[in-house]
């Protein structure tokens, strides 16, 4: 699998110092990963005082709850809790979605024959690389005429045209043996049936790896939320951090605790699906 | 740009479809599996992108009823120098374009040794791989928020650890140039290299071990086999990981927006927070359509030329 050989094996002292030296580097770039993060978890447990003291420590002398407490009481113009429970129906929604019409449209691509197949796949395609942005005034007046500014349907339908999904299902499918659709019609399914009953059960590594990354992807919008979603209770985690940056400007901890709340779900995330995630960007730079 | 190569790509696999057996006639069946998604697409993907052409040919108040039709005028606004719009916003694409160049290459270049680092076998390669990736999995607010407060003059983390290694402690890391590009920039390579990092794993592994042994057998050292087997290997690889990043690094918001506001003044805020003001918190829509276009032909230009500089190398 890899191609560059392991350190070549030394005799003695100079093999365990190279490999000392070795994890000694891996080590510390991890390090500077990871202690920012750490730094925002500690911090989150801190008093307003200990937060903002120079030179700042790393340990709070005193962890508490307190930030956490302030977020989850429910202030009006912040409601974290809230904010919390709408990127979960927003992300697990657009997930959803994203599957659903993906697969559908992934097999018809895949494998049915039909005028217009090319120019579909194409125009799907071109869009790949069509910056988003340029999409985010007209379609700010699309979702106004569907009266979904201010919504959650605003956050879930719009993004839900992904072209990576179709593209990546469409990839995995031209791969699965077509001996079993075969016989499966042989038995008299119809294209449905073989869909659901053949082509999805053996699809589920590319499926979940799909729907991980589609979940990720909106939990983490920013532009699109900050503009198309206006009041206190219907905003996402993403605006809302921002909100809460203005409303608490020295109040460190409840910030952090905010972050935090935001991290936590998908850090955790990360740590299960861990192999589908890689799996899915490493697959993303193939295309090219 | 990638896309063409995509299509060829397409018809070929196209062809192949063809030559094999078909089952029955096409009928419906196919245009029900596609409905939902091209629904989606044409509703959001297609329409839009034609919409916002029709947009910018018109003095588009969303405040307003009257939208009269311009015709180029906001376009020609951008570039006559006596307009309201054109220091705002060639000042937005210079930011823009300074994130660009000083970000593109670090990330182009620091994930490529990451993954080198990282191609070998040895204990703890995943747990390592999986740590770079880490930052990526978080959202720019999240990172926004985080390191607005690391890099805070004042009470940061990052101040008091040079202070305590005796370098200076007051740098105004979010106040003042250069230093805010130098933390935005550090701030998305650190957010970012995993990604890449990634990317490049993948393609480091698709290179075959017999251009490795071949290279050592022909006594070449570690320089002349990156330069001779690995680069060339990851060609395509490069390509996509420029393009997609340059495309990445010109669509910067969230970082400007959360760590420095744009300043100080105007000065680190990017193309697209400009954009996004003009259109979507003055509704000056027309305006920021246009804009929207020219960047987005900047954009397509700056990816053919990498595509070409890099093909015509064969």
């Amino acid at each position: 699998m890899t191609s560059v050989a392991p350190p070549p094996p030394k005799t003695g002292l100079t093999a365990s110092v190279r490999g000392i030296a070795w994890y000694t580097v891996l080590i510390g770039i991890s390090i500077v990963f990871v202690a920012p993060l750490v730094w925002m978890l500690l911090t989150s447990l801190k008093t307003t005082g200990e937060a903002t003291r120079v030179p700042p420590a790393w340990l709070p002398e005193d962890p508490s709850t307190r930030a956490y407490d302030t977020i989850f009481a429910g202030n009006t113009q912040t409601p974290v809790l809230r904010w919390f429970l709408n990127s979960m129906v927003a992300a697990v929604g657009q997930a959803l979605l994203v599957l659903v019409i993906a697969s559908m449209a992934a097999y018809a691509l895949a494998r049915m024959q039909f005028r217009g197949r090319n120019v579909i796949f194409a125009l799907i395609i071109g869009t790949l690389f069509v910056p988003g942005f340029v999409m985010l005034i007209p379609n700010f007046l699309m979702v106004d005429r569907l009266g979904w500014l201010d919504t959650l349907w605003a956050l879930i339908v719009p993004g839900a045209a992904s072209a990576f999904g179709v593209f990546f299902l469409r990839q995995f499918f031209s791969t699965l043996p077509r001996e079993l659709e075969e016989a499966a019609l042989i038995e008299g399914a119809n294209a449905w049936q073989i869909f659901t009953k053949v082509i999805l059960p053996l699809s589920k590594p590319a499926l979940a790896t799909l729907t991980v990354i589609a979940f990720l992807t909106n939990w983490n919008d920013f532009i699109w939320p900050v503009y198309v979603l206006f009041s206190p209770e219907n905003l996402t985690l993403p605006p809302g951090l921002a909100t809460l940056q203005g409303a608490y400007t020295t109040d460190y901890p409840v910030i952090m605790a905010g972050a935090a709340l935001a991290s936590i779900p998908v850090l955790i995330l990360f740590v299960i699906c861990q192999r589908y995630i890689i799996e899915g960007v490493s697959r993303s730079g193939l295309k090219g | 740009m990638a896309a063409t190569q995509t299509v060829t790509q397409t018809q070929a696999a196209a062809a192949e479809t063809n030559a094999s057996p078909r089952r029955r006639g096409p009928g419906l069946t196919p245009y029900l599996f596609l409905l939902p998604y091209v629904a989606v697409f044409t509703t959001f993907t297609l329409v839009p992108a034609v919409y916002g052409l029709w947009i910018s040919l018109h003095d588009w108040d969303y405040l307003l009823p009257g939208k009269p039709f311009v015709g180029l005028a906001n376009y020609g606004a951008l570039l006559d120098s006596a307009s309201p719009v054109f220091d705002f916003f060639w000042s937005s694409m210079q930011a823009t374009g300074i994130f660009t160049v000083t970000s593109v290459p670090l990330l182009v270049v620091v994930p490529l040794g990451v993954a080198l680092l990282l191609n070998r076998a040895f204990p703890g390669r995943t747990l390592f791989r999986a740590v770079y990736f880490a930052p990526y999995v978080l959202g720019v607010a999240v990172i926004g928020l985080l390191w607005r407060f690391l890099l805070d003059p004042n009470l940061g983390m990052v101040n008091a650890m040079l202070g305590a290694v005796g370098l200076p402690a007051d740098t105004p890391w979010i106040t003042a140039l250069p230093w805010a590009w130098i933390s935005l920039v550090g701030v998305t390579v650190w957010w970012t290299l995993g990604f890449n990092a990634v990317i490049y794993l993948a393609g480091l592994q698709d290179i075959p071990a017999e251009l490795y042994d071949a290279a050592r057998v022909d006594g070449a050292g570690r320089w002349a086999e990156f330069r001779n087997v690995t680069l060339p290997g990851l060609r395509p690889v490069l390509v996509f990981v420029i393009i997609n990043t340059i495309l990445a690094s010109a669509n910067m918001f969230g970082q400007s927006y959360l760590i420095t506001q744009g300043a100080p003044g105007v000065e680190t805020r990017t193309a697209i927070m400009y954009i996004a003001d003009e259109g979507l918190r003055s509704y000056r829509m027309g305006s920021a359509a246009a804009m929207s276009y020219v960047l987005t032909l900047g954009l397509m230009l700056i990816s053919v030329i990498v595509f070409r500089l890099f093909r015509e190398k064969d």
